[in-house]
């Protein structure tokens, strides 16, 4: 008991599970998943649905945060990767042929990887820290996306395109199952191998890790790109949802969401131990609120209060003072039955 | 060799925006041809299909009209607006145009303005402010009109209806005047009948991903709507898409009320996937233009201007389709 009870995963759960409640009751046919137009239909899959971006980019954040990191460029990576594929996609002569989509979102994902690196250099081999470097990108990346469209919405009407958001595969959404692909992938690289402990042991202390043996340049090379990986599959998935590239608004706030997913997940912003697993419930806790106020009905002035309550409350739950005062109370409450039962 | 591809990789990416270089011109006092005036306009950025369309035509009318235009984006930040329109100020244009990105905090840099003895206009957006002696003239849209009109075809479209009708709305983002206006205006007109029931209203922000996702929520706790009235085509887009993947027809099972008549919107409309469109025009440049000579040359302007507008049914949208422009 006392060990579910510690677990980091506990409280994040739990608010997981009251939100489901709490749409529930506010709607009766939550859970409700059925089959429509050959593929599954439900509030639950759109959760997972429109989750998946949010996932995606903290899946990357929790590795470059596991190293005393952080990113805050990701948002901007999700416009420049929209914006380059969506000017490839209209540039060609057939925006519907399956290899002009091919190539665009290969030329997107490599333009992506070259500022992963960026980051990482700035980071690893400059030594900046982590927030003010990314930063640079963050704030120019919008910039440098707003060029590529040239202030403009670039719509694209593209099947292939697309299905990245809005399609199905075995009649899941496909942009749930890139987001599960690239979670096991993580979970296995970094699990299964010796990489998530090294990725912990470079957050812990750098330069222990360094005469330990342990090429953190390389490391801190690797999270970073990842993540801007993570970034611009994330940038495709919403790009394609809105079937168009708006260099303004695709991944606006998405860094926020994927820290506050992370940290939600129980990983400490300052480096060392993480959790996948954790993150994964972290996403599915905010993409769960966004549905709640649409099914409880949250007036929309009243939203913002509405999540930031929420998000309090599942911090404070999680935060160690409070965790040593529940155990405490329940110490005392079990030594005082046990002395009922002996009188 | 690694280090020098991330250096010049870096490099790259630092070419940063030039600024730009606008000469003194100094103001003259007495009539002025059109090639010697100068005009400031500080747009709010590129946040929609139908702000670009604004852009293009306030600078293609300006240059048709042989006018000097300064034009800078905010990238909907007041802040870059007050320094667009403060710069405007020392450079001495002869009229500043713009469109606020919020409606209050601007009575500071109007006051500068005056008091440098330039006119401004607002285009297409208000100003909140008690001192309307700081503007010249507010044109733009009328957007409790555009509601109203949007109710008004509701109420038509089912007149001889007794059953409830039950109306989804899609607000714009919150706070913003078309989204406060548009849905005063559509619940003005409904109010008079009760069968008309907004049973649940949520911003999609503007954005077709809000209105998709606003939409796909909405329908499952409310399967057995009729109506969606959208804040504009872009949310409506969204909510096709949403609709559609519920395995429901867009404009048959579902009717849909939008506002703004941007291409996509009025591709949808002649589609048979939107019913009806009320059109809020940003083609403002040839209004704009007339309001400038009539200030620079000193004549009375009119202290709220209405820009020409009309509204779309799915026949009209086919034949105007082909024209249009933004």
């Amino acid at each position: 008991m006392n060990r579910i009870f510690a677990s980091r995963l506990f409280w994040p759960v739990v608010m997981l599970l009251a939100l489901f409640i709490v749409n529930l009751i506010a709607f009766p046919g939550f859970f409700s998943i059925e089959l429509k137009n050959e593929h599954l239909f439900g509030s639950l899959i759109d959760i997972v649905r429109n989750g998946a971006p949010t996932l995606i980019i903290a899946i990357g954040m929790t590795l470059v945060i596991a190293t005393r990191g952080i990113d805050l460029s990701v948002g901007a990576i999700c416009a420049i990767a929209g914006a380059v594929a969506c000017s490839i996609i209209l540039g060609s002569p057939d925006p519907g042929s399956v290899g002009t989509v091919v190539v665009a979102i290969v030329v997107a994902m490599v333009i992506s990887l070259v500022l992963g690196v960026w980051n990482g250099f700035l980071v690893a081999v400059l030594g900046i820290q982590p927030i003010i470097a990314t930063l640079i990108l963050m704030t120019a990346g919008r910039g440098v996306a707003m060029l590529i469209t040239e202030g403009q919405i670039l719509t694209v009407n593209s099947p292939p395109f697309k299905v990245l958001g809005s399609g199905f595969l075995f009649g899941l959404p496909v942009a749930t199952v890139i987001a599960v692909a690239i979670f096991v992938l993580a979970a296995l690289l970094t699990r299964r191998t010796a990489l998530g402990l090294l990725i912990e042991s470079v957050g812990i202390n750098p330069e222990a890790s360094r005469q330990a043996g342990v090429r953190s340049r390389g490391l801190l090379f690797a999270v970073y790109t990842f993540c801007a990986f993570c970034a611009a599959v994330a940038g495709l998935i919403l790009t394609s949802n809105q079937t168009a590239a708006d260099a303004n608004n695709t991944g606006l706030f998405i860094e926020l969401d994927a820290i506050l997913a992370v940290v939600i997940g129980g990983t400490s912003l300052m480096g060392g131990r993480y959790s996948l697993l954790g993150t994964l419930v972290g996403a599915l806790v905010i993409q769960t609120l966004v549905t709640t106020v649409y099914t409880v009905g949250i007036p929309p002035i009243a939203t913002m209060v509405f999540k930031a309550a929420v998000v309090t409350v599942v911090c404070l739950l999680q935060s160690p003072t409070t965790n040593a005062a529940f155990a405490r109370w329940r110490t005392s409450l079990s030594s005082r039955t046990r002395k009922g039962v002996a009188a | 060799m690694k280090k020098l591809v991330t250096i010049l990789a870096a490099s790259a990416m630092l070419v940063s925006l030039a600024g730009c270089a606008g000469g003194l011109d100094a103001s003259a006092d007495g009539p002025k041809d059109p090639g010697d005036i100068v005009v400031g306009f500080a747009q709010v950025g590129a946040e929609s299909g139908w702000r670009t369309a604004n852009t293009k035509d306030i600078q293609d009318s300006f240059k048709e009209a042989g006018i000097e235009l300064k034009f800078s984006d905010a990238q909907q930040k007041q802040e870059n607006q007050i320094k667009a329109i403060r710069s405007y100020i020392t450079q001495g244009v002869d009229v500043i145009a713009f469109s606020p990105v919020v409606e209050t905090g601007w009575d500071a840099v109007l006051q500068e303005a005056k008091d440098a003895d330039i006119p401004v206009v607002l285009t297409d957006r208000a100003v909140d402010s008690k001192d309307d002696s700081l503007y010249v003239s507010f044109l733009g849209s009328d957007f409790i009109l555009e509601g109203e009109k949007a109710g008004e075809w509701l109420v038509e479209e089912y007149k001889d209806q007794t059953e409830p009708v039950k109306i989804i709305q899609l607000e714009g983002t919150t706070g913003a005047a078309p989204a406060i206006d548009r849905a005063e205006g559509f619940a003005n007109v409904i109010a008079a009948d009760p069968k008309f029931e907004v049973v649940a209203s949520q911003t999609g922000d503007f954005t077709r991903a809000g209105g998709k996702q606003v939409t796909e929520a909405l329908l499952k706790s409310n399967p057995d709507v009729d109506v969606i009235y959208s804040h504009n085509d872009d949310m409506g887009l969204g909510a096709i898409e949403a609709i559609e993947a519920a395995g429901l027809k867009p404009g048959k099972d579902i009717k849909i009320i939008t506002v703004d008549a941007v291409k996509d919107g009025m591709q949808a409309l002649a589609d048979g996937k939107i019913n009806f469109i009320v059109e809020c025009s940003p083609l403002l440049g040839k209004q704009l233009i007339e309001i400038v000579e009539k200030v620079v040359a000193g004549e009375e302007v009119e202290k709220r201007i209405v820009a020409d507008e009309t509204t779309f049914t799915q026949e009209q949208a086919i034949e105007a389709l082909p024209d249009r422009k933004y």
